[in-house]
């Protein structure tokens, strides 16, 4: 398996009372609860976190984007790839992602991406997302239009990357006289490309086409639906008719490791309750505009789980649903085998650091999974891969 | 008596009602879609041929997934006049309803004998934000829209069945269609608005808090010669809340207007 860091950079000094003044830490939380004198600090000492997990032997760092909330600080994830192209000398950067539909101008994405790819020799990975819910709200974005305007951005991005330019595209959402993409990219035909979602049957068999076979990365679901979901990759990929391997597919979910269960569980409580309960909570309308999710897939959540987006979650609920291993080294491996052998992953995109954890927990926890746990999985792939 | 119908337009299935005395009145739902006339429609009756469809993408039609916006969604309507052969009609609209009178009147100002707006969407008074009605929750809503508090009690405590729901899901999908960017309105309405020579009659809440009572007096300013009707402790559905008053200057203004 592989591993990365995968850090959201959260504002971890928010004020986590905000709840009793207002429904949500995105969109309606007002700016004036960010401090940028601890903006400044967070965002380097972010950055050094996913540094350190470079130098640990992590296989790469990601990063992401969300706008107008503290959930996450990066409505621009490049500037943060960019900072990170210099100093992580041997992971891969990964940006999961850029949120196409809501871009006017999605060739910028290819532009940004293929520096990237440039300026690290081909150590980028390119993550294409629709953007959550709330976005839509954030950027005026018609929510009705995300799934076209996701597709033909895609489609642009790929286009620029692998066919000489210039090219006219002619979509109905974008249409360019001139695509001709300087620079190319480094990676040729062009960079791996990660689909980080929720996972719907559309998303996934979309993913899985022959002609794409990009990793899935699930988000935050628990570990049967994520099974669940795996599975459904699979099967798409026999129906085109070839099988799946592990390489394409992945799971993202906060992890936290300290010498015993007990100090682990402790230690993390605060902050993985604050991560969910604070930082992620969000209004149904937030979440689901009108149009980002198909009128019968709405109907279904909203009449089999009416109360539960805004649900309160507790560490010990979240570790059992698997949305949050936590223990000492030995209860984590076992429970990422369990994991591993479940899902049939070959990525882990582990948030080491959530909601408000400080930086020395994180960084404890960045190195006693890359020390106790990490080599333990190196094993069995080299194992199983090499002759 | 009011039947209901449908039929094929460009095809997109649209189910409509019809029935009443008098001359054809075409009636635009608004977000909400045709419910909120029910309770109204047989009074409605009473003076006027009225025509209530459920616009596409809006309960019993088809999806009219070809229909990318206001103009559309105007042309489509023109389309479905000629198809009822209605050469000259009454036009009312409520809130997106009507901003798409608004719309389908600037286009073929000719063909209707009066034009009503009411609670209106369409243009955008600067300085005045709109409710955020894609942001509320169903219980915000009811507060928001409407005034009368055992009103209110009686909609929240209403029991919404499987149908109810997927109809509400479906009527905010294709308002936000429409409606999501920009906002509610058509920025460039406002520069034809001099077209509208019918008869034009504006009829609002006061206490509308999705386009506030300021949008009526924006209406009024840019249609100098249209009658205004602002109605006291009254929400975002005058029919339902000053139903009396509503209906007495609408039959009022159709009758003088095909005089």
């Amino acid at each position: 398996m592989k591993f990365y860091s995968f850090h959201l950079m959260p504002y971890g000094a928010l004020d986590l009372d905000y709840v009793e003044k207002h429904v949500s830490a995105s969109l309606v939380l007002p700016n004036s609860y960010y401090d940028p004198q601890i903006g400044h600090q967070l965002y380097n000492r972010y950055l050094d976190e996913l540094e350190l997990a470079d130098e640990l032997g992590f296989d790469g760092v990601c990063v992401n984007e969300h706008h107008q909330s503290a959930y996450g600080l990066m409505p621009t994830p490049a500037v943060m790839a960019g900072a990170l192209s210099r100093s992580v000398k041997r992971g891969k950067i990964c940006i999961l992602g850029r949120a196409l539909p809501l871009l006017s101008n999605p060739l910028t994405v290819a532009e940004e991406y293929a520096m990237l790819d440039n300026i690290t020799g081909g150590r980028f990975i390119a993550g294409f997302v629709r953007g959550i819910g709330v976005e839509y709200h954030a950027t005026g974005v018609n929510p009705t239009y995300s799934l076209e305007r996701f597709h033909e951005a895609h489609d642009l991005i790929i286009r620029a990357w692998t066919e000489e330019g210039p090219f006219p595209f002619e979509g109905k959402h974008y249409s360019y006289q001139y695509v001709n993409l300087w620079p190319r990219p480094f990676q040729q035909p062009h960079p791996d490309v990660w689909i980080p979602s929720g996972g719907s049957l559309e998303t996934i068999r979309w993913a899985s086409d022959p002609k794409r076979k990009y990793v899935y990365l699930n988000v935050y679901s628990n570990i049967d639906v994520a099974c669940g979901l795996m599975d459904t990759y699979r099967n798409c990929a026999e129906a085109y008719g070839y099988t799946a391997s592990s390489e394409q597919l992945g799971m993202a979910l906060p992890i936290y490791v300290a010498e015993t269960d007990a100090i682990a569980r402790r230690e993390a409580k605060p902050h993985i309750e604050a991560f969910f309960n604070r930082f992620l909570r969000m209004t149904n309308e937030m979440l689901l505009p009108p149009g980002y999710t198909s009128v019968s897939s709405l109907k279904t959540l909203l009449i089999t789980s009416r109360e539960t987006l805004m649900a309160n979650h507790s560490l010990e609920a979240v570790d059992k649903l698997g949305m949050f291993l936590v223990g000492s080294p030995e209860t984590v491996r076992e429970r990422l085998a369990e994991f591993e052998q479940r899902l049939g992953i070959g990525h882990l995109c582990a948030i080491m650091q959530f909601g408000s954890l400080p930086h020395a927990q994180t960084k404890r926890n960045l190195e006693l999974f890359a020390q106790e746990v990490m080599p333990h999985f190196r094993a069995k792939v080299t194992a199983g891969s090499c002759p | 008596m009011v039947t209901d119908h449908r039929i094929d337009i460009r095809g997109c299935q649209v189910a409509y009602q019809r029935g009443g005395q008098g001359e054809p009145l075409l009636l635009l739902h608004g977000m909400d879609g045709r419910a909120s006339w029910d309770s109204v429609l047989p009074r409605l009756t009473e003076h006027h041929d009225v025509i209530l469809p459920d616009h596409p993408g809006f309960g019993a039609s088809g999806s009219g997934e070809w229909i990318d916006g206001m103009a559309d969604l105007a042309l489509f309507y023109l389309d479905f006049l000629d198809a009822l052969q209605i050469e000259q009609c009454h036009l009312a609209g409520h809130c997106l309803g009507g901003w798409l009178a608004a719309e389908i009147a600037v286009m073929q100002p000719q063909r209707f004998k009066s034009l009503s707006l009411c609670a209106a969407a369409g243009i955008r008074v600067d300085g005045c934000p709109m409710g955020d009605a894609f942001l509320w929750n169903p219980d915000d809503t009811i507060g928001q829209l409407i005034v009368d508090p055992q009103a209110r009690e009686s909609m929240r405590s209403k029991p919404s069945s499987e149908r109810d729901i997927e109809l509400m899901l479906k009527a905010r999908q294709m308002s936000a269609r429409l409606a999501w960017h920009p906002r509610f309105h058509n920025p460039h309405l406002r520069k034809w608005l001099h077209r509208l020579t019918m008869p034009t009659m504006i009829q609002w809440g006061e206490n509308d808090r999705l386009f506030p009572v300021a949008y009526a007096h924006g209406y009024h300013a840019m249609i100098p010669h249209a009658q205004l009707h602002l109605y006291k402790d009254c929400g975002h559905f005058p029919m339902l809340e000053a139903t009396d008053r509503y209906l007495e200057h609408l039959d009022a203004f159709t009758a003088k207007a095909s005089a």
